[in-house]
C-alpha cells in the first residue's frame, strides 16, 4: 500500500534557509544542506527547495546547494523558484534535482509546463500553486483565485480551472498552497485542498498552515492529500520528521516508518 | 590484488544518471556512465536505469546501437542490473508507444488504468514489496520494506521471474529477475537506506540466483 508521504519545504534565499510568514518577511534560520542531511537521516520521504533569492545574479548559489544536497541524501527532492524555461530546469536536473516545481512563470506562459513535460517527462514536473479565498462568483467558480510573485499579485484565473489545466498541460504533481493559511500554522486549508485532489488524476501536495501533527492528519484524510508540505514545525526543532510519522501511523496512516 | 570492477551506467538520454552514479559511489561502486556499445560489452558490471519515455528511450538505444549491446551484456551472464526504466525495457514488449522491446524476459509492460481517483496516475511515492522468492540481489532487505516508485506503466512478466510483488490498485510486480538479471520498478538510487543496500548487494552479487 502506497505511504502518504511527509514533504519538508525549505526556502532558501541566497544560499540559506529561510522561513517565510505569509511570504513577507523572511528571516534566514540556517544552512538547507545541513538541514537537509539532518531530515533525511530521520526517515523524510522527500524534500523541495524554494529558491527564495530576489536578485536572478545569485541564482548559481543555488545550483552549488542543489549539488551538496544530491551528494548526501538518497530521496527524491525538488526544487523551484525562478524556472522560466527548459534551459532553467535543465540546469536544476542535472545539478541533481530530482524534479523541477514550476509556479508564477507557468501562469504566464502555461506551455511551459508541457515545454518541460515534453523534455523531461511529466513525473519530473511539478505544478504549484499560490492560491487565495475569494468570493465565489462567475469569474471564480470554485471560490479560490491563483496569484503570482509570493502571493502579492492576483491573475484573475480560478484556481480548479489553472489545477485541470496543469494537469491537462503534462504536470505529474501539484502542490496545492494557501497563502490564507501560510505561515499561520492553524492548519492546512482542508477545503481547498480536497476540492482540488477530488478534481485530478494526479497526486496532489499539501502546503501552507502546518502547526501541528493533527493537521496532518486532517489534510491527508479528510483533504484527500496524497503528501503534506511541513516547514517551520520541524526548522524549529518543535517537531521531528520521525516523531511526526510515528503519531500519524499510530492515527492509523500508512506511512514509511522503517527507513 | 584484482583491479575494480569496471561498472558501466548506461546513458541514452533517460534522466538524471548523476543521482544513479552519486547513489553507486555511497556503496562504494565506482559507475562510469557510457554510451559506447563497446564499453558495455566490455564492463564486468551493467547498470541500466532510466526514467521518461519508453517511447523515445527505445529509439535511443537503437540509434546508439545499445541495443544489441545491452543483449550481448545479457547473453554474457554477467551481472545485470535495471532501474525503473530500465525494467520495462527488459521485457518483450510495452504498450508505452507500442514498442518492442529487448525481450530478455518474457512479458510485456501496461499502464496503470484507474477510473478511481483514489489511485493516481503516475504511482508517486514510497510503496512496500512483497518478496515472492529469496534472490541475492535481496539478502539486505526485507519483506515489507519501502522504496520510492515513480512510474505509469507496470511490468507484467511471465511468473517465474517476478521476484516482488507491490499493491497499486492491483498487485504488479516490482522486482523481477532471470539469471544474472536483476530489476526493480522503484528507483534505488532515491530509496534511501533501503535503495542503498540493494545496491550494496549489487557490488558483490556474481550474477548467480542461488543465495
Amino acid at each position: 500500500m502506497l505511504s502518504k508521504r511527509i514533504i519538508a519545504c525549505l526556502d532558501v534565499r541566497a544560499g540559506k534557509l529561510a522561513k517565510s510568514i505569509k511570504f513577507v518577511d523572511t528571516k534566514d534560520i540556517g544552512d538547507p544542506v545541513e538541514k537537509a542531511a539532518e531530515y533525511y537521516e530521520d526517515g523524510l520521504d522527500e524534500l523541495v527547495f524554494y529558491d527564495i533569492t530576489a536578485s536572478s545574479d545569485k541564482r548559481d548559489i543555488m545550483l552549488d546547494v542543489v549539488e551538496s544536497v544530491a551528494e548526501k541524501i538518497f530521496i527524491p527532492f525538488s526544487v523551484g523558484g525562478g524556472i522560466r524555461s527548459v534551459a532553467d530546469a535543465n540546469r536544476l536536473l542535472w545539478a541533481g534535482a530530482e524534479k523541477i516545481n514550476v509556479n508564477s512563470a507557468a501562469v504566464g506562459r502555461p506551455a511551459l509546463i508541457a515545454e518541460c513535460a515534453r523534455a523531461f517527462g511529466s513525473q519530473n514536473v511539478v505544478l504549484s500553486m499560490d492560491i487565495l479565498k475569494v468570493e465565489t462568483n462567475r469569474d471564480f467558480p470554485s471560490g479560490y483565485e491563483v496569484v503570482i510573485n509570493g502571493g502579492r499579485t492576483p491573475t484573475g484565473i480560478d484556481a480548479l480551472t489553472w489545477a485541470l489545466q496543469g494537469e491537462e498541460m503534462g504536470a505529474g504533481e501539484l502542490v496545492v498552497n494557501s497563502i490564507d493559511a501560510d505561515g499561520t500554522r492553524a492548519g492546512y486549508e482542508i477545503n481547498l485542498t480536497r476540492m482540488i485532489a477530488e478534481a485530478v488524476s494526479i497526486p496532489v501536495i499539501a502546503s501552507g498552515g502546518a502547526g501541528k501533527p493533527e493537521h496532518l492528519l486532517e489534510v491527508l484524510t479528510q483533504g484527500k492529500a496524497d503528501a503534506a508540505l511541513v516547514a517551520s514545525m520541524v526548522h524549529y526543532g518543535e517537531y521531528t520528521v520521525s516523531g511526526l510519522k510515528r503519531w500519524l501511523h499510530d492515527k492509523g496512516v500508512k506511512v514509511r516508518l522503517n527507513h | 590484488m584484482p583491479s575494480a570492477p569496471r561498472v558501466a551506467i548506461v546513458d541514452y538520454d533517460a534522466g538524471n544518471l548523476g543521482s544513479v552514479r552519486r547513489a553507486c559511489q555511497e556503496v562504494g561502486i565506482n559507475g562510469v556512465i557510457t554510451a559506447d556499445p563497446d564499453q558495455i560489452r566490455s564492463a564486468d558490471k551493467v547498470i541500466f536505469p532510466g526514467v521518461g519515455s519508453a517511447e523515445s528511450a527505445v529509439d535511443t538505444l537503437h540509434a546508439r546501437g545499445l541495443f544489441d549491446a545491452l543483449l550481448d551484456f545479457y547473453a554474457s551472464g554477467k551481472p545485470f542490473l535495471g532501474i525503473c526504466l530500465g525494467s520495462q525495457i527488459l521485457l518483450e514488449h510495452t504498450d508505452e508507444g507500442d514498442k518492442d522491446c529487448l525481450g530478455i524476459v518474457p512479458g510485456c509492460c501496461e499502464r496503470f488504468d484507474y477510473a478511481d481517483r483514489q489511485y493516481k496516475v503516475p504511482h508517486i511515492g514510497w510503496n512496500q514489496i512483497e518478496i515472492q522468492r529469496p534472490h541475492p540481489m535481496l539478502k539486505n532487505v526485507q519483506d515489507g520494506d519501502e522504496f520510492y516508485f515513480v512510474h505509469s506503466y507496470f511490468n507484467r512478466p511471465t511468473e517465474p521471474h517476478i521476484v516482488a510483488m507491490t499493491e497499486y490498485g492491483h498487485r504488479f510486480c516490482s522486482v523481477l529477475a532471470r539469471g544474472n538479471l536483476f530489476a526493480t520498478q522503484f528507483h534505488l538510487e532515491k530509496s534511501g537506506r533501503k535503495g542503498l543496500a540493494i545496491l550494496d548487494a549489487f557490488r558483490d552479487w556474481d550474477g548467480t540466483e542461488s543465495c
